[in-house]
């Protein structure tokens, strides 16, 4: 396959200033200078020059083959997906090859499908997939003339394997290393060819080492991890309530105590400077702060249900609408249930934290970020400068699963306001405890569905109508569809002949966030239970009743046979086990689960296993992909088991994993992945594991109880803790 | 105050706070950043260090409590129980973010010291103190059972060539 690069400039010779760096190619698509400062590019120091450049591949004198990674690592494996590609098409040794993180440059390292450098929606591969096979071609291609003109042969006579260039009829060969110095002379090719499937050396490979190292041994760097000298860290004293606010405060105490350099009101609350964690820390304990919570005061969980609960018995914003579903309802034999579902905090291990520091011509910052263009337009607001200014060295995150990207800045922007609050150009490490992370918001919203169905006379689904009421992620008004808010119960693969998907968006001082699989997180939970309670009734089997429905969706068909196959769908089982199943595509990607459930001698249950198949297009890792399936499953399986917080008087009423419960090593059941071989363009990972998991097992809860749980998390009184 | 104390072999004086958290005077007073912060209350696990030899929450444990005992964080975490559940979390590429993996193998570390051939049961026990959110648990399981082999492969090994 031929691609056309549109490329024509030529590459220019760089000066890496790290010291063993030596001369470079820097390979860009067009063309593009790296950073004075090394290969990686890594502190953004060229982001004055706008071009429409992309720069992903360097190649040192030492032969390692560097290539800059455009996306966060937090853990779903970015690091090793995307330099699997790039180094599959040039031809790399696994060996050689290094990943480091892109600068903030939103020309030259934007997400493809969604137009800003963000990581979200389980898009890294999938928008990133021609580009840097593209990237690795033309690098392979310019070695390639390279050695030919060294070499006075024919280009057609050479070969690239395992990071060298071959000769094979002289014997001759040169390894990358050798030859980046003339290659970076040849022209980037106007037009590259791209690898048929079957020659791919690293893609589809069962295991790669991960290209995100240094995590058993402790030298990984987070953010927590960043020391500079005369560093200072910064604590907040927040507001407890949403939408509380600073009254007056006393900062007398605080300001004696050893090492505290400051006490400062900034919009959210009032920040501690102090030379190390603990100092701060101890001084944010010894503040006198009054605090105006009357914002909040009425803002309960179970009020929200309640007024949430009567909203969907209104019409609301149309999602989606073929046929008349009100009016099959009113004619046939309906079933009509309502689902709650509450706030919840996304609690990655490592807590929201930034590092950011003044300079001269704008703010430098280092941490796990997860929008650069967002977090630039925010910081660039609070010191009045352009968001190029705003330099990102974006570091590892010690998980995120959606927190970390968000559309205001917050931690970031707070750390921004410290340090102008401050003024001095010494660095500051905003670190947020435990609390801070878990109470402050940026929740999946609370949300409660109604959803009403009956069946036609052939056993197939005659009406479906479904409301759903909650907050807009995108703060959308009253009269705008947010497919965030409804995706997962609109575009439904079960055939139904009327189908009518409503939303109404509600507004709450709780911010709103991106949860892990997002609106998937409660659209797939009451699609794929109430699919099963009409199976069900219509005195189907719960795997044929869906398969039968899925006449126009092969590829759900074909993740649900397999799990099914594979889980051993409907064998005899041990006493006490119990069997559930579901499907839910989402991020382009299929992922059918069955959950197996046995009961304990205390009559409280435990997930024992779950048979997970995956079809996400080409497996370009095919171990990260079970990675993220076994993690997809825990994570789903502590908000559908345990994890909530619930709101009482603005006041949210979990604060640490003492009583947000989640997920820990007792509760983890087996999981067994089975990917569909495909030659579909990939699709996403990060995500799709993850709605799945609940239904799955609540259908098997109905299994073994003949209850269906209607509220998450089921998990607190029937499961064992 | 000052408190001294041995920490990965090394003694060290530090002039902090006796209250200050032992997870803190690694952290800011001697750059030992492997050990990390996550929930402050030994609800988590992600800072598990060695005193004396046992796994220990160093965010709830003052340091004046660790005064002239010794100390190993993961930077210093020595012996075959470690190695081989390094080389273990490697080749079953166990890890995802990997905030949590310190933690979870000086836990993990200890398990082994004192049980070569650990149970499911036993695994769940050590290390449900260890929170993971990327749910690698499956895969710290397999971690240990099969640093476990290795080890016992290479004693049983041992013994036999002792043997001859």
């Amino acid at each position: 396959m031929n691609r056309s690069t549109g490329l024509s400039r030529r590459l220019f010779l760089v000066r890496g200033a790290q010291a063993g760096a030596g001369l470079t190619l820097g390979l860009s698509l067009p063309m593009k200078i790296l950073a004075a400062d090394g290969v990686t590019g890594a502190t953004g120091k060229n982001s004055d020059t706008r071009l429409d450049a992309n720069a992903f591949v360097a190649i040192t004198p030492d032969n390692r083959v560097i290539i800059t990674i455009k996306h966060l690592e937090m853990g779903q494996g970015t690091y090793t997906g995307l330099a699997t590609i790039v180094a599959d098409e040039m031809d790399a040794a696994w060996e050689q090859v290094e990943a480091v993180s892109a600068p903030a440059d939103k020309d030259k390292y934007k997400n493809l499908a969604l137009g800003v450098q963000i990581t979200g929606g389980s898009n890294a591969i999938r928008n990133s997939w021609t580009q840097m096979r593209e990237a690795g071609a033309a690098a392979r291609h310019m070695l390639l003339a390279a050695a030919a003109e060294q070499w006075q042969v024919p280009v057609g006579e050479l070969s690239a394997r395992s990071g060298e260039v071959i000769h094979a009829a002289s014997g001759r060969r040169a390894s990358y290393g050798e030859l980046g110095t003339a290659a970076a002379t040849q022209s980037v090719p106007d037009e590259v060819a791209l690898k048929e499937p079957g020659d791919f050396t690293l893609i589809g490979k069962q295991q790669l080492p991960r290209k995100d190292t240094g995590k058993v041994d402790g030298s990984a760097r987070f953010t927590q991890d960043v020391q500079w000298r005369g560093m200072l860290t910064a604590v907040v004293a927040h507001p407890p309530t949403f939408g509380g606010k600073v009254e007056r405060f006393d900062a007398g105490e605080a300001r004696k105590m050893p090492g505290v350099k400051a006490v400062l009101e900034i919009p959210t609350g009032v920040a501690v400077l102090a030379e190390t964690f603990w100092q701060a820390q101890k001084a944010k304990n010894a503040l006198a702060v009054e605090w105006d919570n009357s914002a909040g005061s009425g803002l309960s969980s179970g009020k929200l249900y309640a007024e949430y609960r009567e909203l969907t018995g209104k019409p609301g914003l149309e999602a989606q609408s073929e046929g008349d579903a009100e009016a099959a309802l009113a004619e046939g034999d309906s079933l009509e249930a309502f689902y709650e579902f509450p706030y919840i905090a996304h609690a990655a291990m490592e807590p929201m934290n930034c590092v950011v520091k003044k300079t001269d011509g704008g703010v430098q910052m280092w941490y796990g970020c997860q929008s650069q263009t967002w977090d630039q337009q925010a910081v660039a607001e609070v010191f009045g400068i352009r968001p190029e200014q705003v330099e990102i060295q974006t570091l590892y995150a010690g998980g995120s699963f959606g927190r970390r990207a968000t559309l205001d800045g917050n931690y970031a922007r707070e750390a921004a306001e410290i340090a102008k609050a401050y003024g001095k150009a010494v660095p500051i490490k905003l670190v947020w405890s435990r609390e801070d992370d878990m109470t402050g918001g940026y929740y999946r919203p609370l949300y409660v569905h109604r959803v009403r169905a009956t069946l036609d006379d052939q056993g197939g689904i005659d009406a479906w109508h479904q409301r759903i009421a909650g907050q807009s992620i995108f703060r959308a008004g009253p009269d705008k569809v947010d497919r965030t808010t409804v995706e997962g119960a609109t575009g439904m693969p079960y055939t139904a002949a009327n189908l009518q998907v409503e939303v109404h968006n509600t507004q709450e001082l709780v911010t709103p966030h991106f949860w892990r699989s997002v609106a998937h997180t409660h659209t797939a939970y009451v699609a794929e239970t109430f699919i099963d309670e009409l199976a069900h009734k219509a005195g189907r089997d719960p795997v044929e009743f869906r398969l039968d429905l899925l006449g126009d969706h092969p590829r759900h068909a074909g993740v649900l046979k397999l799990a099914a196959d594979k889980g051993g769908w409907g064998k005899s089982l041990p006493d006490g086990h119990f069997q559930g199943i579901a499907v839910h595509k989402s991020f382009e990607t299929y992922v059918a689960e069955l959950a197996e459930i046995a009961r304990g001698e205390d009559g409280k249950f435990r997930v024992v296993r779950v048979t997970c198949a995956v079809d996400c297009g080409v497996a370009v890792n095919p171990d990260v992909i079970r990675q993220q399936m076994q993690g997809g499953i825990g994570f789903g399986l502590s908000a559908a088991l345990f994890s909530e917080v619930t709101i009482e008087n603005g006041r949210p009423q979990q604060d640490n994993f003492d009583s947000f419960q989640v997920l820990r090593m007792r509760h983890m059941p087996a999981v067994d992945v089975h990917i569909v071989p495909s030659a579909e363009a990939p699709t996403g990972v990060g995500e799709p594991g993850t709605p799945v998991v609940a239904p799955a097992v609540a259908n098997a809860l109905f299994a073994a109880t003949g209850k269906r749980f209607r509220r998450l998390p089921f998990g607190k009184e029937v499961f064992s803790i | 105050m000052s408190v001294t104390l041995t920490v990965n072999g090394r003694r060290q004086t530090l002039d902090v706070a006796d209250d200050t958290p032992l997870l803190w005077a690694l952290r800011d007073h001697l750059q030992l950043t492997g050990t990390k912060y996550g929930c402050g209350i030994a609800q988590c696990g992600a800072c598990t260090v060695h005193l004396n030899g046992n796994p220990v929450r160093s965010c709830s444990l003052p340091v004046s409590a660790a005064d002239g005992q010794q100390v190993t964080t993961i930077e210093g975490a020595e012996g075959p129980e470690i190695r081989a559940l390094q080389e273990a979390w490697h080749e079953l590429a166990v890890y995802q973010c990997g905030y949590c993996q310190s933690g979870q193998l000086m836990t993990a570390a200890n398990l082994l010291a004192n049980n070569a051939n650990p149970s499911d049961a036993d695994i769940d026990q050590s290390m449900s103190g260890n929170i993971c959110r990327c749910a690698t648990y499956n895969r710290i399981r397999d971690g240990i059972k099969h640093a476990a082999g290795e080890l016992s492969g290479s004693a049983g090994k041992a013994d036999r060539e002792g043997a001859q």
